[in-house]
């Protein structure tokens, strides 16, 4: 078995595997915890603070916004990237299409390829912010780095197989396959999970500071 | 070996020195050989007394055969067995039985140390090489007494260079490629389902020129007709790059040559000369025909899964697996969670 066959079928069928298991693991483990009982007098009904903690954090809180507005800005460029890149690309399409059945229009190669260099840049340069800064670097661990590891690696395999610079294309389509499978499995257990954890963490806390009657 | 020189034979089929300059010009820059190299290449095959080849057939079609001598006749490729001895051929001998065994047996004594040995078909391992036999003797046997004596080896076709159809899971026969068996003499592997005529006398006009083998990339084949892929070639790249594909076999896409991709091609990761050379005397080839590229000349094409699913598609990823997964996933989430509140009910008595 060459390293493509390896990689469109048992790694990709494992990875898939490990990610569906620990992915319900993890939410369900999370979601069916028993909450703190809170015994305070409720100042205003909480249940409006869960969507208003969605879109509270939208965006910086005034106080803040000179200090963290880069960040922000670095955060959706990458985030947007990666959502044109993974679900607007043709190969990407076909591969949700073969899946599930659903597809939609691509957006074209030469665009897909521009948000794809973008999303590099933006990713390239939250990391080194993180390593500039003493207090981010200091609160940093594995999860960090790894994290952004197997996030960026998909990408640049991805870019370097379109443009077949560095190998042959299948040994490059293949890699970037196997690097997608590292993500897979990597994201239940590490930071990704924010992906389905963000809705649930900024409706818990919208609902606190709504009960308590404070801004999200 | 004969002592008549390939020049004295084109001679007396009637072939000009026009044509075979020509030949060997077409020849030498399908290699991307120096400019010099067409008539170094004329000269050394004109002074060339025809070597001795063996071809031996295993498990295989006849395809590469037929393709190889069925090129648009009369051309200097089908003549490239003119330009040779071919001493031992099973489906081109007249002779039959004994006597053609006798003039392989005649060839290794003559020749021994300077035959080429071709080989198209795969070569079966299992049941001690019984699955397939000629006069009374197993492939793998007639390979290792063949091979010994010879100059070089080119497997012809997928099966002989790796394994090919017969290969193909579950492998029934135990069969293997060439390269599996010869690893004491050069093998140059001219795969393709069947191979294309012309990289075949490449190959042979490289080897009567220079002496030696073509420059080979890691799968054995010879680099000036496997050095880039289909996709990189093909004529319908353009429409690749400009997001243009056929959704279907018999639609307005297909109709108006769009790329074939979303159909499954195997051209990205297919090397070969087709789309260069073509076949039919470079009318055709089965992109241009209206078919994707089924990956004919990579070692085990048969089982790199589906024909008709695109590349950049999962193989073997079931649904009732990740069914089961999910399954899992939430037992062992609803698991833990039980378990945290009974821990909770057992120190605080679950206030």
């Amino acid at each position: 078995m060459d390293l493509l066959t390896f990689a469109r079928g048992p790694a990709l069928q494992a990875a898939f595997t490990i990610f569906l298991i620990g992915t319900f693991w993890r939410l369900l483990g999370v979601l069916l915890l028993r909450r703190k009982l809170d015994h305070s007098e409720p100042r205003q009904p909480a249940l409006a603070g869960a969507f208003k903690g969605q879109i509270a954090h939208l965006w910086p809180y005034q106080p803040f916004a000179s200090r963290v507005m880069a960040s922000y800005l670095l955060g959706y460029a990458f985030h947007i990237g990666l959502v044109v890149v993974i679900f607007f690309y043709l190969p990407h399409i076909l591969f949700i299409q073969d899946l599930f059945g659903v597809s939609w229009p691509a957006l074209p190669h030469a665009v897909v390829n521009a948000v794809g260099g973008i999303t590099l840049m933006a990713l390239v340069a939250l990391l080194v912010k993180r390593l500039m800064n003493p207090v981010t670097r200091l609160i940093s661990n594995f999860d960090d780095y790894f994290t952004w590891f197997v996030t960026v690696t998909p990408l640049v395999t991805g870019m370097l197989a379109v443009a077949q610079v560095g190998a042959r294309y299948e040994t490059l389509l293949a890699l970037h396959l196997l690097s997608v499978a590292l993500l897979l499995i990597w994201f239940p257990f590490g930071k990704l999970m924010h992906a389905f954890f963000f809705v649930a963490a900024r409706a818990t806390t919208g609902m606190i500071f709504e009960r308590r009657g404070t801004h999200s | 070996m004969t002592e008549e020189t390939l020049g004295e034979c084109l001679s007396r089929h009637g072939i000009s020195r026009r044509s075979f300059l020509k030949f060997c010009t077409v020849t030498a820059s399908l290699m991307a050989l120096p400019p010099g190299a067409a008539a170094q290449m004329a000269e050394a095959l004109a002074r060339q007394r025809r070597p001795s080849v063996i071809w031996l057939s295993f498990q295989e079609c006849t395809g590469c055969t037929e393709s190889l001598t069925r090129s648009y006749a009369p051309s200097l490729e089908s003549l490239i067995f003119d330009f040779i001895s071919l001493d031992y051929h099973h489906t081109l001998s007249a002779a039959a039985g004994h006597q053609v065994e006798a003039a392989l047996d005649k060839a290794i004594a003559d020749n021994h140390g300077n035959y080429l040995v071709i080989v198209d078909g795969s070569i079966p391992l299992g049941a001690k090489g019984a699955y397939s036999t000629v006069a009374g003797v197993s492939n793998v046997e007639s390979l290792k007494r063949v091979a010994e004596g010879a100059a070089a080896v080119i497997a012809v076709g997928t099966c002989a260079a790796y394994g090919g159809l017969p290969m193909a899971q579950p492998n029934p026969t135990g069969a293997v490629g060439v390269s599996e068996l010869v690893k004491d003499k050069p093998v140059v592997n001219v795969p393709g389902c069947p191979p294309i005529p012309e990289v075949m006398t490449g190959v042979l006009a490289h080897f009567l020129t220079f002496g030696s083998l073509p420059e080979l990339d890691v799968h054995g084949r010879p680099l000036a007709f496997f050095g880039d892929s289909i996709h990189n070639r093909c004529y319908r790249r353009p429409f690749y790059d400009q997001g243009k594909f056929a959704k279907r076999f018999d639609d307005a896409g297909a109709r108006a040559g769009w790329c074939l991709y979303e159909l499954g091609c195997k051209g990205p990761t297919t090397y070969n000369a087709c789309a260069t050379v073509k076949w039919n005397q470079g009318l055709t080839f089965p992109i241009q025909s209206g078919h994707g590229c089924i990956g004919c000349s990579e070692p085990n094409f048969w089982d790199k899964g589906s024909f008709y699913k695109p590349l950049s598609t999962a193989e073997s990823i079931a649904g009732g697996g990740m069914i089961a997964a999910t399954t899992v996933g939430v037992a062992l989430g609803a698991g833990a969670a039980w378990i945290s509140r009974k821990r909770q009910d057992d120190i605080v008595g679950g206030k």
